[in-house]
């Protein structure tokens, strides 16, 4: 421990810290643009420069340690100052476009302009033209409002271990761009949105479905449903200010009635489904000899850098569709059978925490006969805008139950919202398929938290499993690279695109605030542990769904509608 | 992969990283320009992201990432021909071929690229057009000259 002083004030640190860990820490606010907890600093913004007393500049306190007796002035007005004119001058170049803009009320470059009284255009300088990006069916590019943070090329690289993107060209031409600066569509971007997610301004967003939704409920030829994925009931309430990770479950499906949606699916049911497929085709193949270690398939970004970086592990990959596809395909089939409704009349909507799944949903292989299994993917933001736009009041909203078509989810579908959730689950299921017992204790405390690589072995009758849970594709990697070294005692992988999993989706509010992210993981826990039935074999209207329609997990109409492919993809990588 | 690649990265065993420069600068050398054939195998050999060497590459004026043109338009920018007016120069070209300097005509008749001096400062402002030299042009003469190239490629033709 080492003593400094700031804003006159003696401070306690752990020497080698950056000063702004511990203004964090202290509760001291000072802005920044590019920073990003857990990686090295750029300092590229220097919107967080602080005066340091016998240190002739101001320094940027994200990359520059504390020492002993240092004395530090956070606020200086020649700090302030230079704050203030860092953002004048990435106004001098940005568009006017505020009231147009998807960050409205939501942008840190907004919020800084206030924050430090910006209230007049003292620079004025040529804006630059550009191009937005469309050509993705998740991410929307839009350079013009792009200040050059580098927050995303360090995402997409550093944590994602994709780099989709980087800085091109030099000087005032610089922009982020794609190689030969192509549309995102034909890249290897994996469609994440975690770019989204650090972005500060509105220079990235999601490709908005909420015009086609909107139609499709104006539509009275259309039978309008919804799903909404696991982690979106612990999600969506912060958005309209409420508690970080307060389960909104009633609320949500009250919500999405008045929106117009005739019935509302919950995709933790389908999860319960894909366990029941998984885990038998993880018993499958080890008992008859088949590629090992399975790897999930339920994250549409993780599908696709397979399919780029690492077609040689396509075969690793369950067959399964992902609860969302799963979801999709039994209501345009055994859904609209029972209840009568022509399955093209049926407009299918999913709510996630993804970007990527709008990418999934557009494959062409997920689809029945021409007719998709998904029609339109929301992201939770969006599902957020749909429900102010409609003038929805929902702290003051009375929460309705489920009408759940299905019957109704166990707690192992809830968990897919957080990484560690799925392999939970399925070794739930796992083990009663192996040994027709069930677990004593079905929480595997190992696999529960946020570190980007989980690793456990459990005896399974005579069996030790070997299994791994990671998030983040870079983690994924460091995984993939053990077994392509020769690895052996790895039986099944779960991967999920985002670090930590669903709960800190692409497609979640905006920053990545890790309070709510653990929060939102909480309450997943919660409600599992609280939960009656936490298996889904034993969740009684799954076997309903196999006896009236699928007969078995991996029978012949369950690998129809149940199951895909994948094949290689030739991008530049 | 292009054989003339292959050989580049066959002298540059165990490369790293600080290899990039230096081996894009042999590959636009000998194929005139940086491909995408050429930027997928440098990735390969050297474990860097295309879109890494793209980067790279754009920051330095000197790469081209298509073919130069039957006729290749060289402007000096030099301070000589900056001072006796260049800008307006390449501007005249620009707006006569359509092409930002480090691209090519559609038609691959022409192609442009900005220098810093070609060490005919007496000539300013000058600009070359396959080594041949024009000296002391004026922005409106531009479409005159370029159209004799246009005019020769014509005949050629019949
Ligand atoms: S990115 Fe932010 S500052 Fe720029 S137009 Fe959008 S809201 Fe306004
Ligand atoms: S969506 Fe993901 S893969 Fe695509 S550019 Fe953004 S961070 Fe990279
Ligand atoms: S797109 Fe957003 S995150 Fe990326 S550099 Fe621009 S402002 Fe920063
Ligand atoms: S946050 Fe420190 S320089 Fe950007």
């Amino acid at each position: 421990m080492i003593n400094i002083e700031v804003n006159n004030r003696q401070v306690k640190s752990n020497p080698g810290e950056m000063i702004l860990t511990v203004l964090k820490r202290e509760g001291i606010k000072v802005p920044t643009l590019c920073h990003l907890s857990d990686l090295f600093p750029t300092g590229a913004c220097r919107l967080c420069v602080v005066e340091v007393e016998g240190v002739p500049g101001l320094v940027p306190s994200c990359a520059f340690p504390v020492r002993d007796g240092m004395k530090i002035k956070t606020h200086s007005p020649r700090a302030i100052r230079a704050r203030k004119t860092i953002i004048e001058l990435l106004l001098a170049n940005h568009p006017d476009d505020c009231l147009y803009c998807v960050r409205n009320g939501n942008c840190d470059l907004q919020t800084l302009s206030e924050e430090l009284g910006v209230r007049e255009r003292r620079y004025s300088g040529k804006k630059n033209e550009y191009k937005v990006d469309t050509s993705s069916p998740s991410i929307v590019r839009d350079p013009a409002k792009c200040i050059l943070c580098g927050k995303c090329v360090r995402m997409c690289e550093e944590v994602q271990g994709v780099s989709a993107i980087d800085f091109i060209n030099r000087g005032s031409k610089t922009i982020i761009g794609t190689v030969f600066n192509e549309g995102l569509n034909i890249s290897s971007c994996i469609n994440c949105g975690q770019c989204i997610a650090v972005c500060p301004t509105g220079a990235l967003r999601e490709k908005s479905n909420i015009k086609e939704v909107m139609d499709a409920l104006n539509d009275p030829t259309k039978f309008v449903v919804i799903q909404h994925a696991p982690s979106v009931s612990v999600t969506l309430g912060e958005e309209f200010g409420l508690k970080m990770g307060q389960d909104v479950m009633g609320i949500m499906t009250a919500a999405m009635r008045r929106l117009g949606f005739k019935r509302v699916f919950d995709t933790s049911f389908s999860a319960d489904l894909t366990i029941m497929e998984e885990a038998s085709e993880l018993v499958y193949r080890i008992q008859n000899g088949g590629k090992l270690p399975m790897m999930t398939s339920c994250s549409p970004g993780w599908i696709k850098f397979v399919e780029e970086f690492y077609p040689e592990f396509i075969e690793n990959l369950s067959t399964c569709k992902s609860p969302q596809q799963m979801m999709g395909a039994i209501i345009k089939s055994f859904y609209a059978e029972k209840q009568g409704i022509d399955p093209k009349t049926i407009y299918s909507v999913a709510v996630m925490p993804c970007t990527a799944k709008k990418f999934e949903a557009e494959r062409p292989e997920l689809s029945q006969g021409g007719i998709p299994d998904i029609d339109a993917v929301l992201t939770t933001r969006e599902l957020a805008r749909m429900i102010k736009m409609r003038g929805l009041d929902i702290r003051n909203m009375e929460p309705e139950g489920a009408d759940s078509p299905f019957g109704e989810r166990s707690s192992a579908g809830k968990l897919f919202g957080v990484s560690g959730g799925v392999m939970e689950a399925a070794v739930r299921t796992a083990y009663f398929l192996i040994t027709g017992k069930e677990m004593e204790d079905v929480k595997v405390q190992e696999l529960r938290g946020l570190e980007g690589i989980k690793e456990v072995h459990l005896n399974i009758g005579d069996l030790k499993l070997g299994i791994i849970a990671t998030s983040g594709l870079g983690n994924a990697r460091k995984v993939i690279e053990q077994i392509k070294a020769g690895r052996k005692d790895i039986h099944f992988i779960e991967v999920m695109t985002c670090p930590g999993g669903c709960i800190a989706g692409g497609g979640q509010p905006y920053g990545i605030n890790m309070d709510a992210v653990k929060s939102r993981m909480k309450a997943l826990y919660e409600i599992d542990r609280d939960s009656k039935n936490r298996t889904s074999h034993n969740n009684r209207f799954i076997k309903k769904l196999y006896e009236e329609y699928l007969e078995k997990p991996l029978s012949e109409k369950s690998h129809h509608l149940l199951h895909t492919h994948y094949k290689k993809r030739d991008v530049l990588k | 992969m292009s054989t003339v690649v292959e050989t580049i990265l066959s002298n540059h065993p165990q490369a790293k990283r600080d290899s990039l420069i230096p081996i894009l600068q042999e590959v636009q050398e000998m194929e005139g320009f940086i491909s995408r054939e050429a930027i997928a195998s440098i990735g390969k050999h050297l474990n860097l992201p295309t879109s890494k060497i793209y980067g790279v590459a754009t920051f330095y004026n000197q790469f081209r990432f298509q073919n130069v043109g039957k006729y290749h338009v060289m402007v000096c920018r030099g301070t000589a021909c900056h001072v006796k007016g260049s800008a307006k120069v390449l501007e005249a070209v620009k707006r006569e071929l359509k092409i930002e300097p480090g691209t090519t005509s559609r038609d691959g008749l022409f192609s442009l690229e900005i220098v810093a001096c070609m060490g005919a400062c007496g000539l300013a402002p000058v600009i070359s057009i396959n080594g041949e030299f024009h000296a002391g042009v004026e922005p409106d003469k531009i479409k005159g000259i370029l159209n004799a190239y246009r005019r020769k490629e014509s005949e050629n033709v019949k």
